[in-house]
């Protein structure tokens, strides 16, 4: 295809973006537009101001509707949604296989993000950041993942130290043209 | 008969339009004794006994067409790894649906089948385009939003794409195609390429990756390497001459060819260059204990599925029928496809139906002369990179693993499936 040919040409023109072809399409983007931007980065950076503890979190997880949904202390069985807790005990057993979000990410931002975007289902983008810190807390507070007084805020939550650790890969750079699975991941047939 | 349908008689009773009938009906005598003979004995109604019923015409009809009601072709919730959850669940989330393909014709599916899948069960967002805007911030020179109106004001590209959730796996205890395969579709996605809204703002050199984001409830992001970006990736507001369809991502999406179907995000809101891999909530899903088990989570291989004869389907008699089905891969067009009507030991060409268009499905066949007996049918692609789809037995080879008849590849699964023609002409599951 022609298109992927241009590939060299196209990171070329963008590296001085000076040349890069501009229709004038769209509109500059306002601090009112920018204060969308909800994602954040792995280091903790962009995450907002603000802070919370389990203590904090386990109110917030009746008042906020999370327990008629995920069952009493995160266990699951009251619906279809998952526990959030590990299934076998917040200890026991390989960290890859205890279970979600909470559990199995490489960083707690991300179990952090997923609260802030999608809960509670029915109401999602209504918690303020210092309730989500909290129930953050509160949920890695039940894996045993942080001690139960700890306050996680925005300089410290991208520094907890999950289960899995750095057991875990991404898959390979990605370049056009380029194999599923690089022939040096396999094991020769025999 | 459909209540909306009347006989012709019944319409053109009366008035010029009974001159009309009467003329037509005289011409029409000699036609209808040939016809006579030509059916006698085959079963089939004369031409006469098959005066066909007609569609009422009304507003509705008149706007946007329908189906037969003859037609029943239908998607259902998918069956996944053997888990399957209702759409909509409990909450009224959508999870996974899959479409027919036993029914399909072509190398597309209609828009109304095309299946579909939320990453977590989501909502569907009902979206107003006036209202709906797409952002494009991080590491650019100008931060910038755009209307739906003003997306349609770039140079537009038409492409043909699949889409594929991973979960597309198949194995032995599959009934028929819908369930073994009905993750993927194939349509024409039409749009703006993402690399020309990334010059108009100036993508800074140090943005390696971007985040697409949805808008619906859970926002699904995923972070993607700009190479692919540049590449390929398109910002689609058409599918099939229309616009996208709720389901499909309206009023605009990501298309991102041959990559595994979350990474194409719907209601597409936001983008965002960044200079490191984000780990969102949808990447974490991608991560792996090794980088081969992460690859083969991220990027479709080459495939292929013969979607007729296939499992719950019946030949009816001896004699010559076509194989068919379809073909893709992820990285490439499909450069050809194989077919074997004997467990594989033996190999033919088959012919692709039109242009084999890269990431996209492209409609094989093969002339096959049934004789009564048990035959197992294969199919097996390899694509204009020269990646081949490989055997069950071969993966699990390379993969340095058992293979038992439950077992299923990790991530996607692009392994060869069999289909087994019996003696009485039903077709089941060859891998079981
Ligand atoms: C109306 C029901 C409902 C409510 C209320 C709700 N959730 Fe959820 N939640 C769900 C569903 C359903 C999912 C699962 C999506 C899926 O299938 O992966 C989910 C998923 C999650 C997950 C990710 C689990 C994983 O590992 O994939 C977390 C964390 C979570 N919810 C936290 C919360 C918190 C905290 C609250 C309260 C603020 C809350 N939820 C309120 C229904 C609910």
């Amino acid at each position: 295809m022609a298109s992927l040919k241009l590939v060299p040409v196209f990171v070329v023109l963008l590296a001085g973006s000076a040349f890069a072809q501009s229709y004038g399409i769209g509109h500059a983007a306002s601090q009112a537009e920018l204060a969308q931007d909800i994602t954040i980065s792995p280091t903790g950076a962009n995450l907002p101001v603000g802070h919370g503890n389990a203590a904090e979190g386990k109110v917030l997880y009746v008042e906020k509707g999370c327990e008629g949904c995920h069952g009493e202390n995160a266990a699951g069985g009251a619906t279809a949604a998952p526990g959030l807790v590990a299934k076998k005990g917040p200890t026991e057993g390989d960290a890859w296989a205890r279970g979600g979000i909470a559990v199995r990410s490489p960083v707690a931002t991300i179990l952090w993000d997923f609260i802030h975007r999608g809960m509670p289902l029915g109401n999602e983008g209504t918690l303020a950041p210092n309730e989500v810190y909290a129930l953050t807390a509160y949920l890695l507070a039940a894996n045993k993942i942080i001690p139960e007084n700890q306050t996680l805020d925005q300089n410290n939550l991208a520094k907890v130290k999950m289960p899995i650790g750095d057991d875990w890969k991404r898959a390979p750079d990605w370049k056009p043209n380029s194999p599923r699975i690089p022939a040096s991941l396999l094991k020769m047939p025999k | 008969m459909d209540p909306k349908s009347k006989s012709r008689r019944e319409l053109l009773k009366g008035g010029a339009a009974a001159v009309g009938a009467v003329a037509a009906g005289a011409v029409g005598t000699a036609a209808l004794a040939q016809t006579k003979v030509a059916v006698a004995g085959s079963g089939l109604p004369t031409y006469a006994e098959n005066e066909a019923p007609m569609i009422a015409t009304d507003d509705d009809l008149v706007a946007y067409g329908t189906r037969s009601h003859y037609v029943t072709s239908k998607r259902v919730p998918a069956i996944m790894n053997g888990y399957s959850r209702s759409s909509p669940d409990e909450f009224g989330l959508t999870f996974h649906i899959a479409t027919p393909l036993q029914d399909s014709y072509g190398s597309i599916q209609a828009s109304s089948l095309h299946y579909t899948a939320t990453t977590k069960g989501a909502f569907i967002p009902d979206i107003d385009p006036a209202k709906h805007t797409l952002m494009i911030n991080g590491l650019v020179d100008k931060p910038r939003v755009f209307t739906m109106a003003d997306l349609k004001r770039f140079p537009s590209v038409s492409r043909f794409h699949f889409i594929e959730c991973n979960s597309n796996s198949h194995s032995a205890t599959d009934k028929n195609v819908q369930s073994s395969h009905g993750l993927t579709s194939n349509a024409e996605w039409t749009g703006v390429l993402l690399s020309t809204l990334f010059k108009e703002v100036g993508v800074k050199k140090e943005a390696n990756w971007f985040v697409a984001e949805g808008a619906e409830e859970i926002k699904g992001a995923s972070t993607m390497p700009m190479s692919k970006a540049m590449a390929d990736v398109m910002v689609a507001y058409g599918m099939n001459g229309e616009p996208l369809r709720p389901q499909q991502g309206f009023p605009v999406r990501l298309i991102v060819p041959g990559f595994e179907g979350i990474f194409n995000t719907k209601w597409l809101r936001h983008i965002k260059a960044v200079d490191q891999y984000q780990l969102n909530m949808d990447d974490y899903g991608h991560l792996n204990r090794s980088t081969l088990g992460a690859a083969m989570i991220y990027q479709i291989g080459p495939k292929s599925i013969i979607t007729f004869p296939s499992g719950g389907q019946k030949l009816p008699d001896k004699g010559w029928y076509e194989i068919t089905g379809l073909a893709w891969s992820g990285q490439a067009a499909v450069k050809k496809v194989e077919v074997s009507t004997d467990n594989g030991k033996t190999w033919k060409l088959a012919e692709l139906k039109g242009t084999a268009h890269p990431m996209a499905h492209v409609r094989f066949g093969t002339m096959f002369n049934w004789q009564g007996g048990e035959h197992l049918i294969l199919s097996r692609t390899t694509d204009a990179i020269g990646q081949v789809q490989p055997g069950r037995d071969e993966l699990a080879k390379a993969l340095g693993v058992p293979v038992t008849p439950a077992w299923r590849p990790p991530g996607n699964n692009n392994t060869i499936m069999k289909w087994k023609i019996n003696a009485d002409g039903s077709v089941t599951n060859g891998l079981a």
